[in-house]
């Protein structure tokens, strides 16, 4: 592997780690639980990149069969199957878990986690 | 946003081109990109526009809730029923090779059941999840 | 060529997430999150993932930004400002070398033939035409081939469905029955007392 394709993947895997690690520091470190949610949003992104990035594969192209062109070469589609599967449901999830907060809005008059765990609401 | 005439005009008259698309999404997913989940989202996002241009009233009277509540059962129970349909016709689970009078044609009928209960599911939760949210807000 | 704007795009997003981080106003940040989204989008069309690439414009872009908008028209917009252990940080960018190192063992990329590129998704590829007659693979493999996944998916989203709308509806009428009770219990012990 010559140096600028040895670059490249190694540039996409170190930015997905950086994006990875960053949405992990949203949620651990701020209170607040709609940027709490915001992050882990985000957290889900970036696996999306970790499946879909190795699937692509050079001079391959959208896994939609060409009747025309027999032995194209086509990229994985199985990852993208599964990434659309996690989409929909990370919607589904994030919509729970803004009814959450919602719910504890109006019961605390609160949004942030440490203001809920002191007691002086 | 009430009062404001170009979002409402222009809303007006880009509605049905954004139901066309979803429903050109959903029934052209064997052939291009699209599919269940994108053409639900995208009718769930014009009945949403709808209602973030003209207020939660007018759109409670086009879709109320009821609705949307029988949508999101519905589209499960088409998705479970073709499986049982197609265990009735002497196949397994799901396989939809047996719906019709050879494979391909069968399997076309089971893709398009399948999607448009992913279409009913989809569309009716988005949209009941959207009214639940702004019904709310104060 | 798609491997540079790939690298564009991929730096655009770690600047927004760094913006994402940074900034303390939550409307900045939910609309930072569809800005995020909307670069996720191109970068999944370079890397040949249409259907997920539209999923990811309706549902990324249009509906989760929405959501999150209508629920900050219900709270507070801003967000505190808070003191946290001094050491967080560090630990985080121990993590983040450590993971960077273990990358270097990960798959290459762009290689057609590894080992995850030539078994069922090489079958995929070559007999969805033959026993589906639908070009789309993903929507194949979506459909017919993992069926019973797509079940349970779509029973994922009515379960959501049905939680919100238990939590945010059938909550006003909870609401209402305890405070009813809790009146007539309330009248119940003053009548006791008198």
């Amino acid at each position: 592997m010559y140096f600028p394709d040895w670059f490249i993947v190694h540039y996409s895997y170190m930015i997905t780690i950086f994006l990875m690690v960053s949405s992990l520091y949203i949620i651990v470190m701020r209170s607040n639980m709609i940027k709490k949610l915001v992050g882990l949003n985000l957290f889900q992104t970036t696996i999306y990149l970790l499946y879909l990035s190795p699937s692509k594969i050079t001079g391959g192209t959208v896994p939609i069969i060409m009747y025309d062109k027999p032995g194209a070469i086509y990229s994985n589609p199985l990852p993208q199957v599964l990434i659309l599967t996690a989409i929909v449901v990370g919607v589904a999830t994030l919509s729970v878990g803004l009814a959450l907060v919602v719910r504890i809005n109006e019961e605390f008059g609160t949004i942030e986690e440490d203001e809920l765990f002191d007691g002086n609401v | 946003m009430k009062f404001d005439i170009i979002a409402r005009v222009s809303v007006k008259m880009f509605l049905p081109f954004i139901l066309l698309f979803g429903l050109y999404i959903q029934f052209h997913g064997d052939y291009g990109p699209g599919g269940g989940f994108q053409a639900g989202v995208i009718i769930a996002s014009a009945i949403i526009i709808y209602a973030l241009v003209f207020g939660l009233f007018p759109v409670h009277q086009i879709v109320p809730l009821r609705y949307l509540r029988l949508m999101m059962s519905a589209g499960v129970l088409i998705y479970l029923s073709t499986g049982i349909l197609t265990m009735i016709l002497g196949g397994n689970y799901l396989e939809y090779s047996v719906l019709a009078h050879d494979q391909i044609h069968g399997q076309e009928w089971g893709i398009f059941f399948v999607e448009t209960g992913v279409l009913i599911t989809v569309t009716g939760t988005m949209t009941g999840i959207f009214y639940a949210f702004v019904g709310r807000g104060r | 060529m798609q491997s540079i704007i790939g690298m564009v795009l991929m730096t655009l997003l770690a600047v927004v997430m760094i913006g994402i981080i940074r900034l303390r106003n939550l409307f900045a940040v939910v609309i930072f999150g569809g800005i995020y989204s909307l670069l996720m989008v191109g970068l999944l069309l370079v890397l040949d993932a249409v259907d997920v690439a539209m999923t990811e414009a309706a549902v990324g872009g249009g509906l989760s930004t929405v959501l999150m908008l209508s629920v900050l028209y219900s709270t507070k917009e801003e967000e505190i400002r808070l003191v946290r252990m001094r050491a967080f940080p560090l630990f985080f960018m121990v993590v983040t070398g450590v993971l960077i190192f273990a990358t270097w063992d990960l798959l290459p990329l762009a290689i057609a033939d590894l080992p995850s590129h030539t078994h069922v998704s090489a079958y995929y590829l070559d007999n969805s035409l033959k026993d589906t007659g639908v070009p789309n693979v993903v929507t194949s493999v979506l459909a017919s081939y993992r069926g019973y996944d797509t079940l349970g998916e779509v029973t994922v989203i009515f379960a959501a469905g049905i939680a919100v709308l238990v939590l945010l509806q059938g909550s006003r009428i909870a609401k209402k029955k305890v405070s009813r009770s809790d009146s007539i219990s309330g009248s119940d012990s003053v009548s006791g007392l008198e």
